[in-house]
């Protein structure tokens, strides 16, 4: 492999020639501040290449140091809690040597190399191991135990593996290989990040990824493997969501991309998990954590990096046998870095200046979510929620259009239901779940066979409210027969007391499934006796006034695991709204207002 | 190192194409000096082998291929920063502009920055009181932040800016509702960018500082109408690199102002269309997103260091569209914007400021008990809700008739007139304290039925609700005064 000699540079990325033997997505050192970057594009012996940080001061007869292998990250012990650059950097120890403001050609390894993991072997000496197989574990810290893989390829008789206290490149054993050679096992490992880790078979997604968001679990759910979109018009809460997700997913490692956006943003969540206790752990949210923070003003070329970086990190853990949900905010702005790097490698464009080649990455990283088997034998999946953000809230644009090709659960936020306060601000006409179906069976089992009918209900009431609002609005409420009436009502109650939910509120912000079930129960118990009622002659004060109507309303807010307060509401309902038939004036009127 | 080159051999637009030369980077600095004398400075916006892509700052007028001299200066585009700026007017590219003396310079500094560590970000979440009830009340401005003004055309955007200069304070912090709202005094300083606006815009501003002494604080960039307008693209850059120094060098709180986004971007346009770059949106560069966010993610603080830096862009939109790539792209990266209204301004409301789309994305960060008024998040939440249903109900008045109102959409007409001509409305030079901002926004909150205060706490209610037989008196008042 030789070195090369820039002769072009045009903003990021810089053309070099002589660099025989360097392949395709080989990471170079560019210049002599040794900048990374990466190569994109080969004609002859000329090869473009992309540059991670600023590219000021460099010019043509400068060198190029080829590395010989692919972008890659480092996999192993001390990634938790962390937070990273785009093509994992650790800021903390970057601020440690530069300061405040990052400075280019500052570099420190992804994992501590002093820093000391007790490990403890679990593979006996002499057995088979084969690739990726556990071969030991290290606590990493309270929450997460992190569990020690051979590499892919790596595969034979273990012939030495003693627990003990390492550094992250210590060898801890060895392998012999069917061929002879020695590998020397290390608790590090490297992965190129552009090419998916390999697993032993992927599954179909049955289990819902909860999020304690009633909106989202009830209406449109994700499951552990599936992957999402939420378009965000700016000021429609798509962060608060977002974070709500990374704080309460029944997952057991979350990791963060923050791709192109606000500096502080990032600080927000800097500041706010380590506060934050894990729901489930009780420890600190940043435990089972991983940031990628590529701020809008950091490199272009790093950020098209980072979401490769993340979904390594991802599924490096989902190897282990974890569930793990990976958020990336916001891949519209890495689509743009792919399109400003197109623009400089003067691709031919496609639709509004996005390369053609746009549909298929997308669709790629996408496919990276998933539930498998690993090589290792554990189940362990990847759930991506991926945020978009449509310029002028156009829907219509590639890379959304892009996305809902790939995905199959669609949180439509909206700025409308922000303006009018209604959070979170997910439109339930417009959003959609494709795993309805293939949860179902996991709802009939662990919540109850009436979940699904019960969603499916409130969909059509919701939509069929959706049309009488029309005609409402033209005409006034009152022209709407009695059965509409209660119906309008009842949507009113879907919205507020149930879709309506206050992620600061420390009583409202996460609701279990049961509990969402028993909400659902609730309300719809109040629309069937409100039906019957207003057959029975009753009119619509009657309903609207009674006295459980205000417990309906704080039920939200109610415990999480005693479903008995529900109950207890629903007979309420049924006893109240029983229709005591019209004596005297008043004519049919519901029982509590008899009393 | 410098080197001196007459090899150009292409001119078009703003850009030269120079060749044979050696030892050029990206980026670098250039000297240009054409046959009849102009002279301008330039960048390298490309090099490739042994020719060079330059930008002339100041345009080509009066370059031909053969007379040009190029001169490669061997570091990028600096500004020597020392606080001997302050006080001083300098043009787009930092030379002094106001017959002084240049300046000492400290050091000298690369105006492209470098990007703030995320990590070394302190949160921004100090209440910035800028005595402009829209702004304090609904969406009030925080240290550190970026707040456009999202503006268009004959709008008085830089009345409000200038006030906002003026005025912008930080008060005491205090859990005691009482003792809110004394101001202290801490070291700051005001930086101005123009970029490509008129001299009557420009010396509206230098009038402004001149008048109230704080042109002392201030350090002022100039690049108007007329100057290069491939000058633009520097002038910010040289804004915020001066204020970088202020900030956290010097321990200063700075305020920067910069003037007009969108001549900046049309400027950048300009260029990437001499480079015949792939356009995207409206022929803007596909890079335009970044290129923003380079220069509004500079506003922040940092952990252990005393300064700040806040930024008020203002930006007319094209036609008021907020979608055009210009405000929606800013919208993407700033932490909200204000957005002021051509309907309110022709009633004669300044500042016209359309509240409802306007938003402050660190509000709930910097505004309630400790920071500024325990009932400030919940009265600010009941105004915006209030003042949305009372235009709703303006507009049913318009087609029903006012007769055919409820009761209580008529208080809400009300209380939406009232909001509109005594909340948003202000002197340009009258500065209220937050709790004149505050007490005058449960004034007119009291104009509705008491049960219609749904989205404030009881308590907050029942302490800072105006009694009846007050309430008149103090509206009386305050109107008669206003």
């Amino acid at each position: 492999m030789q070195s090369g000699t820039i002769v072009k540079v045009a903003g990021p990325l810089v053309i070099a020639q002589g660099l025989t033997g360097s392949r395709m997505f080989d990471l170079v050192r560019v210049g002599a501040d040794g900048l990374m970057g990466e190569i994109i594009e080969m004609r002859g012996d000329r090869a473009s290449i992309q540059v991670y940080e600023e590219t000021q001061g460099i010019g043509p007869g400068d060198p190029v140091e080829p590395t010989g292998a692919p972008l890659s990250v480092e996999l192993g012990p001390g990634m938790l809690g962390t937070v990273y650059d785009g093509v994992q950097r650790p800021l903390e120890a970057i601020e440690a040597l530069a300061g405040e403001f990052l400075h280019r050609g500052v570099d420190a390894p992804g994992l501590d190399r002093e820093k000391q993991w007790e490990f403890v072997a679990i593979a006996e000496v002499g057995t088979q191991v084969t690739g990726g197989q556990i071969i030991g574990t290290v606590q990493e810290n309270e929450v997460i135990e992190h569990r020690i893989m051979t590499e892919p390829h790596v595969a034979g008789e273990l012939i030495a593996l003693t627990g003990g206290t390492y550094t992250v490149t210590d060898t801890i054993g060895q392998v012999r290989a069917a061929d002879g050679t020695i590998h020397d096992l290390r608790m590090m490992q490297t992965w190129p990040v552009r090419t998916p880790r390999p697993r032993k078979e992927k599954l179909n997604a049955t289990e819902p990824l909860t999020s304690g968001t009633r909106v989202i679990d009830t209406m449109f759910p994700l499951v552990k493997g599936g992957a999402a979109c939420i378009p965000g018009p700016f000021g429609a809460g798509k962060t608060v969501t977002q974070h709500q997700i990374a704080k309460w997913a029944n997952a057991q490692v979350v990791i963060f991309i923050g791709c192109g956006e606000r500096g502080n943003e990032i600080t927000d969540v800097l500041m706010e998990f380590p506060e934050l206790d894990d729901p489930y752990s009780g420890q600190p949210l940043m435990r089972r954590t991983i940031l990628v923070a590529n701020t809008s003003n950091m490199p272009v070329a790093a950020r098209e990096a980072s979401v490769y970086t993340g979904i390594t990190m991802a599924e490096y853990f989902r190897d282990m046998g974890y569930e793990v949900v990976l958020q990336a905010d916001s891949t519209s702005r890495w689509a743009e870095a792919m399109r400003e790097i197109s623009g400089r490698l003067e691709e031919m464009p496609g639709d509004e200046g996005y390369p053609a080649y746009l549909g298929t990455r997308l669709a790629m990283f996408y496919e990276r979510a998933g539930k498998v088997i690993a090589l290792g034998g554990d189940e362990g999946s990847v759930s991506v929620v991926g945020s978009v953000s449509p310029p002028g809230g156009d829907l219509s644009e590639p890379v959304v259009q892009n996305t809902l090709r790939v995905v199959k659960t669609f949180w439509a936020l909206q700025d409308t239901l922000a303006f009018q306060r209604h959070f979170p601000a997910i439109d339930w006409l417009t959003s959609y779940s494709l795993y309805l179906d293939k949860i179902e069976e996991y709802w009939d089992e662990h919540i109850s066979r009436d979940f699904r009918p019960r969603r499916d209900r409130v969909m059509q009431i919701l939509q069929r409210e959706s049309e009488l609002d029309e005609i409402a609005r033209l005409v006034g409420l009152d022209a709407l027969s009695q059965e509409e009436q209660a119906l309008m009502d009842c949507a009113k109650m879907i919205r507020e007391d149930f879709l309506q939910q206050n992620a600061f509120r420390d009583d409202d912000q996460f609701s279990s499934l049961p509990k969402q079930n028993k909400l659902l129960e609730v309300i719809l118990t109040f629309y069937d006796y409100a039906l019957i009622a207003v057959e029975g002659g009753v009119r619509r004060p009657s309903l609207a006034g009674a006295p459980v109507r205000e417990k309906i309303t704080r039920a939200k807010y109610q415990s999480n695991d005693d479903m008995a307060i529900y109950d207890a509401i629903v007979a309420e309902i049924k006893a109240e709204l029983s229709v005591v038939a019209g004596s005297g004036a008043g004519g049919a009127r519901c029982a509590w207002e008899v009393q | 190192m410098s080197r001196e080159y007459m090899t150009t051999r292409d001119i078009v637009g703003p850009l030269m194409l120079v060749e044979a030369v050696e030892g050029v980077t990206y980026d670098e600095l250039v000297e240009l000096e054409f046959p009849g004398g102009e002279r301008s400075l330039g960048n390298v916006l490309e090099v490739s082998g042994d020719t060079a892509l330059v930008q002339a700052f100041a345009g080509t007028t009066g370059a031909n291929p053969e007379g040009a001299k190029v001169k490669f200066l061997g570091h990028g585009l600096e500004l020597g920063v020392s606080r001997d700026m302050l006080g001083r007017v300098f043009d787009g590219l930092g030379r002094p502009r106001d017959g002084g003396p240049e300046i000492l310079p400290e050091k000298h500094v690369p105006i492209y920055g470098a990007a703030i560590n995320p990590v070394s970000r302190d949160f921004p979440d100090d209440f910035v009181q800028t005595g402009i009830s829209s702004i304090d009340g609904l969406n009030p401005l925080v240290r550190g932040q970026k707040l456009p003004i999202f503006s268009g055309s004959g709008l008085p955007h830089n009345q409000l800016a200038a006030q906002i200069a003026r005025q912008a304070s930080v008060i005491a912090r205090s859990d005691d509702p009482t003792k809110v709202g004394e101001k202290l005094e801490g070291e700051f300083a005001v930086v101005f960018a123009a970029m490509g606006i008129t001299f009557e815009d420009a010396s509206y501003f230098m009038e402004e500082f001149r008048s109230t002494g704080a042109i002392e604080r201030a350090v002022l960039f100039l690049n108007l109408a007329d100057d290069p307008a491939t000058e633009r693209i520097a002038t910010p850059r040289m804004a915020l690199t001066a204020a970088e120094y202020l900030a956290f060098d010097l321990g200063l709180h700075v305020l920067v102002i910069y003037t007009d986004m969108t001549y900046y971007c049309e400027a950048l346009r300009e260029i990437s269309a001499a480079r015949r770059e792939v356009p995207g949106r409206r022929g803007f560069p596909g890079y335009l997103y970044t290129d923003l966010a380079m220069m509004y993610e500079r506003a922040g603080r940092i952990k252990g260091r005393p300064g700040s830096i806040t930024q008020v862009p203002i930006l007319s939109m094209p036609d008021d569209d907020k979608t055009h790539p210009i405000p929606d792209l800013t919208g993407y990266v700033t932490e909200g914007q204000l957005i002021l209204d051509r309907s309110l301004n022709r009633q004669g409301v300044y500042p016209p400021m359309n509240v409802l789309p306007s938003l402050s994305r660190l509000k709930q960060k910097g505004i309630g008990a400790g920071k500024t008024r325990e009932d400030h998040a919940d009265l600010s939440d009941q105004l915006f809700g209030s003042y949305a249903r009372g235009v709703q109900a303006k507009e049913l008045a318009v087609i029903l008739g006012e007769s055919a109102l409820s009761d209580v959409d008529r208080a809400y007409v009300a209380f939406a007139d009232a909001f509109e001509k005594r909340f948003i409305a202000q002197d340009p030079h009258e500065e209220r304290s937050l709790t004149e901002t505050l007490d005058l926004g449960w004034e007119i909150a009291a104009l509705l039925p008491r049960e219609e205060l749904k989205r404030i706490r009881d308590e907050y209610v029942e302490r800072y609700l105006p009694r009846d037989d007050t309430a008149d008196g103090a509206a009386g008042a305050k109107g008669a005064a206003a």
